[in-house]
């Protein structure tokens, strides 16, 4: 395969687990238009036309391959009516939970998207960025899983006590999140996004032990995702995934984003046929990275999880640090571009003579 | 102790509250409180730390077992009990983000190895803070965090720290030490715990020198 692609053709290529022209790149960098722009990640965030210029100079800049319209984690629970708490030089947190006694499960209810100002928000970046982006790369949009939202509605401490102490009121916030979840995401597919990140992280066996996840996360995902009207690709947020891989594929996702934790020929191998396979660059030694060391590390995972198609490299949390420098940016987008051409004739060399 | 350790494992990584404190209420009673706790409840934990490392024991069991720990330990051991280890002062916070169950779990797994600490809850606020751990004469001061921009600024802490109390020693931890093994050093920390049972290791070691 020679032809240049469009990004959009490249991603459903891999996803469809066949060799497109190149490794696509998901450079998932959520603050670094703030940088561009020149504005407080606080004030970026404030205007849904910040997020769009953002994107699309960053697409520019990395030759990205997908418009990534995921403003911060705790947009979610401000629509839920939590506060947020911004930093100068690092992602937005959520603050007091929303929930801060099981009992309140009892008396809250779900947000309505389309009139929540914060979401509309999103919806209205995800809409101009369509509009300018058209068919060229997929739009990735994200929501929290109903699963894991309640880490930051009530604290994960709390989270944990609830799954185990107050099975009544989980299901009750479960069915809740669900309900939520379906219409954001919808809605975000609605106003012109591609797919659907499903973050996930308490899916991953780093949190949740397997046996919890296929009474719990496992049964909720499969819900959910049947009722969102487009792809999804599932992500552990640097959580571990193999021992449910396959539980995973099951969920009707059709990706996973890998943690550094795991080995990516492993995960690779686990994943054929069944899931495209996202990751898994440590986003937090990026920072330090030679642009000598990001090409080797690029070169190593195109290796590894490259063959073959169903893989898209990235880093392994589904958010670049602000702490990376864009020299590192440019490394890893050059080398992605330079190893990353199908066919992969050199890595078959080099595995040989290894 | 084989078996016992064992049993007293399989309970809690089972949620078995009551079997687990009958377990552990006739040791005590055998052989003394700080003893049971020293010889089955601290190398219990420390097991499962090191499955959870190892990604064969999840974070909610990790949790959920080190909080049935400091339950019993309570129990047996109470806060108020002269055998508690409350000497040297030492502290734990959650520094610049509001993530708090790396912190909790720390907080509880030392409980329940019979240390008595100040909960200084979460902080933004370098000079406070360091004027807080002036006052206490906290000579151990636990730092988590989630966040990579939350560690790269406990370089800034650490440096007005050591300005009014050059003794104190500040161990950290959280997700960003995880990920790049070095960073501890580079923003000039004493140590860095990458799981609960670490850190109480590490405790352990630096409370028996500096004492």
């Amino acid at each position: 395969m020679t032809t240049e692609m469009t990004s959009l053709q490249r991603v459903l290529t891999t996803l469809g687990h066949q060799e497109p022209d190149r490794v696509p790149l998901f450079l998932l960098v959520t603050m670094h238009g703030a940088k561009e722009l020149g504005l407080s990640i606080q004030e970026y965030f404030s205007k849904a036309e910040n997020v769009v210029e953002g994107q699309l100079r960053m697409r520019q800049k990395y030759r990205n391959d997908c418009i990534y319209s995921f403003f911060y984690a705790p947009v979610e629970v401000e629509a839920w009516g939590s506060d947020v708490i911004y930093r100068e030089d690092g992602p937005p947190n959520s603050g007091r939970p929303i929930i801060r006694k099981p009992e309140d499960i009892k008396y809250i209810e779900p947000p309505k998207v389309k009139e929540t100002p914060c979401l509309i928000k999103v919806l209205e970046a995800t809409q101009q960025l369509k509009a300018k982006i058209g068919d060229d790369a997929p739009i990735i949009a994200t929501a929290i899983s109903p699963f894991s939202l309640p880490v930051m509605q009530m604290g994960f401490d709390k989270y944990i006590e609830l799954m185990y102490e107050h099975p009544d009121l989980f299901d009750r916030l479960m069915k809740m999140n669900e309900e939520f979840c379906v219409e954001w995401s919808n809605a975000q597919l609605e106003a012109g996004a591609t797919a659907i990140c499903y973050f996930d992280p308490v899916s991953s066996t780093t949190v949740t032990p397997r046996e919890m996840y296929l009474e719990s996360g496992f049964k909720i995902a499969k819900r959910t995702i049947a009722r969102i009207k487009g792809p999804t690709a599932t992500h552990l947020a640097s959580g571990r995934s193999l021992p449910v891989l396959n539980d995973i594929s099951q969920t009707g996702t059709a990706a996973i984003g890998i943690s550094v934790l795991e080995d990516l020929t492993e995960v690779k191998a686990a994943c054929k046929g069944k899931l495209t396979v996202l990751g898994n660059l440590n986003g937090v030694e990026m920072r330090k990275w030679t642009p000598d060391q990001a090409e080797a590390i690029v070169k190593e995972a195109i290796a590894k999880a490259g063959p073959g198609g169903g893989y898209i490299l990235a880093d392994n949390h589904g958010e670049i640090p602000w702490q990376v420098p864009e020299e590192t940016l440019l490394a890893i987008s050059e080398s992605v571009h330079k190893w990353g051409r199908y066919p992969l004739n050199w890595s078959i060399d080099e595995s040989d003579e290894a | 102790m084989t078996n016992q350790t064992d049993a007293f494992e399989n309970a809690l990584l089972s949620l078995n509250k009551i079997a687990a404190k009958k377990l552990i209420s006739e040791i005590a009673q055998a052989e003394g409180a700080m003893q049971c706790v020293e010889k089955i409840v601290v190398p219990v934990m420390e097991r499962i730390g090191s499955k959870w490392e190892e990604g064969n024991v999840a974070l909610s069991q990790l949790y959920m077992s080190g909080r049935i720990c400091e339950e019993i330990v309570d129990t047996i051991l109470p806060s108020v009990d002269p055998a508690r280890k409350r000497e040297p002062n030492m502290a734990i916070v959650v520094f610049n983000d509001y993530h708090f169950l790396g912190k909790r779990i720390v907080y509880t797994m030392l409980r329940a190895s019979g240390f008595e600490l100040l909960d200084y809850a979460q902080s933004t606020d370098i000079e406070a803070l360091a004027v807080r751990v002036k006052e206490d004469n906290v000579k151990l001061l636990l730092v988590s965090v989630l966040m990579l921009n939350s560690a790269l600024r406990i370089k800034s802490l650490i440096e007005r720290i050591k300005l009014t109390s050059p003794e104190t020693k500040i161990v950290v931890g959280g997700a960003p030490f995880r990920f790049d093994p070095q960073l501890w050093q580079e923003i000039g920390a004493d140590a860095m715990g990458k799981n609960a049972s670490e850190a109480v290791d590490i405790v352990t070691t630096f409370m028996e020198k500096i004492a």
